[in-house]
C-alpha cells in the first residue's frame, strides 16, 4: 500500500498540511509521494523530500482552475490499493471529491486521525461539537481518499533526501477543465500568522458591528497576538475569509484564545478547542463557550475588553 | 437559462439529535427543516434565473429519504419553479458518493445550464458532493463563490481563498457552490407559501434513476470523547479585566 499526499502549491511554500500528512505516513511506515500542483518551488520539493516523500509528481495548469486536470493526472499516476490523503482546502476537497466520483472510491473526510487496521484504513472524526469519536473504516479495495483536519497531526522532518520531482503534463478534460483564474487578491492583514500566533483574539457577533471590531484588533496587537472571527461576522463582511476559525475556516492552537462576543458554536469550537488557555467573554451566562473556557467572563465586551486593553497599556 | 438547486432536508438543528447505536445513521427527527445553508444556494439561483430573464427556471433537487416535504416547501416558498425528491428508503445513511449519483442522474434529466449547491451541509458537512456532482456531469466546478454573477454564456465568481479571493469563470453547463456570505436570502412572502403548495414535486426512487446504491466505508466503534474540563466563570463587577490580566501573567504571555 502506497501514500499520495495532494499538496496545493498554489500559494507560496510548501502546505504545512501535507507535511503534516507525510509526517503520519512515516509514523504508519508508509512510502510516499507527493501529487504538487501549482508553481514549481525547489523549497517545497525539498521539504517534502525531508518529510519523506520519495518522488514529488507536480503539475502546473498556469490561468486555468486546476480542479479538474488535477483530477485526471492524479487519476492517471494512482495504483490500485493507494491511500489519497487530502487536508481542507479548497483546491483540496475540489481534487478529492472529482477524485472520487471519476475512480468510484470512498471519501472519509473531517478526519483528525488516520491509521491501518487489519489492511484497512480507518479514520477518526470526531463529531457532535467534539463529543463523540467515530471510527470509520474502508472497504475500497482500488483505492480510498482521507481528508484530513489541518493541524490533526505535527509535522516533524525525518531527514530524507530531495525528492524524484517528475513533471505531469497538463490532461485535456474538455469543458469541465475550462474554468478559468483571471484575478487574484491577497487580503493583507497585519500582525502575526493566524495559524502560527501563540496569542489569538477572536471576535464574533456580539460586537455589534464592523466599526467595533476594532477593540479585538487592538487587544491582539498589545498581546503580538494574531486576529481571528467567527464566520458570522465573515459572512456579514466585517472581516476577511483568510480570519475565519472553525470548521470552514482555520485550525488554531494557541497558547492562548481569548473570544469576544462568540457563542461557542460546535463549527466554531472544532476550529480552537486546542488551544492550551481559552479565555471568553460574553454576556450570555448560557453561551456554550464557556463549557470549555479555563476563565469565562460574563460581561459586555464594550465593557470588558476596553478596560482590558487600558490595563496592558498601564502595565506597560 | 435551466438553473437546478441542491438542497438538503435535514432535522432542525435546535432539536437534540443522536446517533442510533446499532445502524449509527443519525435518528432524524419526522420533522425536517431546509438546511439553512442552501438558502443561498437558492437565492442565487433565483437572483441568476432574474438576471437571465424569459424562459428561466429554478428547480430544488433534494435527496430526502424522510418522507418529509416541509423543507422542499419552504424552498418552493422562497420562488423556485419546481422540485425532484428522491425519496427512497434504501438511501437512508447514503454515502456522499451515492447522494452525488443520485443527485447527478436527476439534474441530467432537467438538462439544467447552472447546478447550484453549498459549500458543506450543516449535519453531513463532508463538503464534497457538489465536485462530484461537477465531475459525474462533465462540468466545471466553480467552487467556494462569496459573489456569483452572470457573464455572456456562462458564470463569473469570486472564489474564497485562504488568503483572499480569485476570480473565476466557466461557461455553461457549469456547478457552482455558494458561502453564506454570497447573498442575503429572501424570506418567503404569504403569497410565496401559499403558491408553493401547488407547485410541482416529482418523486423518485433510485431505480427511476438506474443509480446503484453503493456501500464502501463501514463505522468501527463510536465512543464519547473525554470532556475538556470547564474552568471558573465569573460575573463581571467592573474588575474582570484584572482575572484576565492575572491568568495572562500565569500563563506567561505577558
Ligand atoms: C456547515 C457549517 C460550517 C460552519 N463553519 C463555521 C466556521 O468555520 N467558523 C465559525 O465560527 N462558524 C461556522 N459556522 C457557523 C456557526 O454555526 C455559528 O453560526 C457561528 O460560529 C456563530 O458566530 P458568533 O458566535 O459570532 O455569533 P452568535 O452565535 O450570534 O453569537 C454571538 C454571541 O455574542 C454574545 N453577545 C452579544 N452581545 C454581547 C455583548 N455586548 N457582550 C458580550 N457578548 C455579547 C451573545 O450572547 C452570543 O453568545 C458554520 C456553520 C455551518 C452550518
Ligand atoms: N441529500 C442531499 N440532497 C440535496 N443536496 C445535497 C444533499 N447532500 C448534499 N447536498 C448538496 O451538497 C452540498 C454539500 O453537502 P455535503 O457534501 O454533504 O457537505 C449541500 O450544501 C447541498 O447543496
Amino acid at each position: 500500500m502506497a501514500f499520495m499526499v495532494f499538496a496545493d502549491g498554489t500559494g507560496e511554500e510548501a502546505p504545512a498540511a501535507a507535511l503534516e500528512a507525510l509526517t503520519k505516513v512515516a509514523s504508519l511506515g508508509g512510502e510516499s509521494c507527493v501529487f504538487h500542483v501549482g508553481p514549481a518551488s525547489d523549497e517545497a520539493f525539498a521539504a517534502y523530500g525531508a518529510h519523506g516523500a520519495s518522488k514529488v509528481f507536480h503539475l502546473d495548469t498556469d490561468n486555468a482552475l486546476p480542479s479538474a486536470q488535477a483530477t485526471a493526472a492524479l487519476a492517471d499516476v494512482c495504483e490500485v490499493g493507494d491511500v489519497l490523503l487530502f487536508s481542507m482546502g479548497n483546491l483540496d476537497r475540489d481534487v478529492a471529491g472529482r477524485l472520487s466520483a471519476r475512480a468510484g472510491v470512498p471519501v472519509l473526510a473531517n478526519a483528525v486521525d488516520v491509521a491501518l487496521q487489519d489492511g484497512a484504513v480507518v479514520v477518526t472524526n470526531e463529531i457532535l461539537g467534539g463529543t463523540t469519536r467515530v471510527l470509520t473504516g474502508s472497504m475500497s479495495e482500488e483505492a480510498t481518499i482521507v481528508i484530513a483536519r489541518p493541524k490533526a497531526f505535527p509535522a516533524e522532518p525525518s531527514g530524507g533526501g530531495a525528492p524524484e520531482v517528475v513533471p505531469v503534463p497538463v490532461p485535456d478534460v474538455g469543458h469541465a477543465g475550462s474554468a478559468v483564474v483571471t484575478e487574484h487578491h491577497v487580503e493583507e492583514s497585519e500582525g502575526p500568522d493566524l495559524e502560527a500566533a501563540k496569542v489569538v483574539v477572536s471576535g464574533g457577533r456580539g460586537l455589534g458591528n464592523a466599526e467595533n471590531f476594532a477593540i479585538v484588533e487592538e487587544l491582539a496587537k498589545l498581546l503580538s497576538g494574531a486576529v481571528g472571527a467567527t464566520r458570522a461576522v465573515v459572512d456579514s463582511g466585517w472581516v476577511p475569509y483568510a480570519l475565519q476559525v472553525g470548521q470552514t475556516g482555520k485550525t488554531v492552537k494557541p497558547d492562548v484564545y481569548i473570544a469576544c462576543g462568540i457563542s461557542g458554536a460546535m463549527q466554531h469550537i472544532v476550529g480552537m478547542k486546542d488551544s492550551s488557555t481559552i479565555i471568553a467573554i460574553n454576556k450570555d451566562a448560557e453561551a456554550p463557550i464557556f463549557g470549555l473556557a479555563d476563565l469565562g467572563v460574563v460581561g459586555d465586551v464594550h465593557k470588558v475588553v476596553p478596560a482590558l486593553i487600558e490595563a496592558l497599556k498601564t502595565r506597560g | 437559462m435551466k438553473i437546478a438547486v441542491c438542497a438538503k432536508q435535514i432535522p432542525d438543528p435546535a432539536t437534540p439529535y443522536a446517533l442510533d447505536p446499532t445502524t449509527h445513521f443519525v435518528v432524524r427527527p419526522d420533522d425536517q427543516v431546509l438546511d439553512d445553508t442552501d438558502r443561498y444556494g437558492i437565492e442565487v439561483g433565483l437572483q441568476l434565473a432574474e438576471a437571465a430573464g424569459e424562459g428561466s427556471s429554478v428547480t430544488v433537487v433534494s435527496m430526502s429519504p424522510s418522507g418529509s416535504l416541509q423543507g422542499i416547501r419552504q424552498a418552493l416558498a422562497m420562488g423556485a419553479d419546481k422540485a425532484v425528491v428522491i425519496d427512497d428508503d434504501d438511501l437512508r445513511g447514503a454515502e456522499a458518493l451515492t447522494t452525488a449519483r443520485i443527485l447527478a442522474a436527476a439534474i441530467a434529466r432537467e438538462e439544467a445550464d447552472v447546478v447550484i449547491a453549498g459549500t458543506e451541509s450543516t449535519d453531513g458537512y463532508s463538503g464534497i458532493v457538489p465536485q462530484q456532482i461537477a465531475e459525474i456531469l462533465g462540468m466545471p466546478s466553480l467552487t467556494f463563490a462569496r459573489k456569483v454573477e452572470k457573464t455572456d454564456g456562462g458564470i463569473r465568481i469570486e472564489r474564497q481563498t485562504g488568503g483572499g479571493y480569485d476570480v473565476v469563470e466557466a461557461a455553461a453547463p457549469v456547478l457552482l457552490s455558494v458561502t453564506s456570505g454570497a447573498v442575503e436570502p429572501r424570506y418567503p412572502t404569504f403569497k410565496g407559501i401559499m403558491q408553493a403548495k401547488s407547485k410541482p414535486i416529482d418523486t423518485l426512487t433510485a431505480a427511476d434513476l438506474g443509480v446503484q446504491i453503493t456501500t464502501q466505508q463501514q463505522i468501527r466503534t463510536v465512543e464519547p470523547v473525554p470532556a475538556r474540563q470547564a474552568g471558573e466563570v465569573i460575573e463581571d463587577e467592573g474588575d474582570a479585566h484584572e482575572r484576565i490580566v492575572a491568568l495572562l501573567e500565569q500563563v506567561k504571555v505577558i
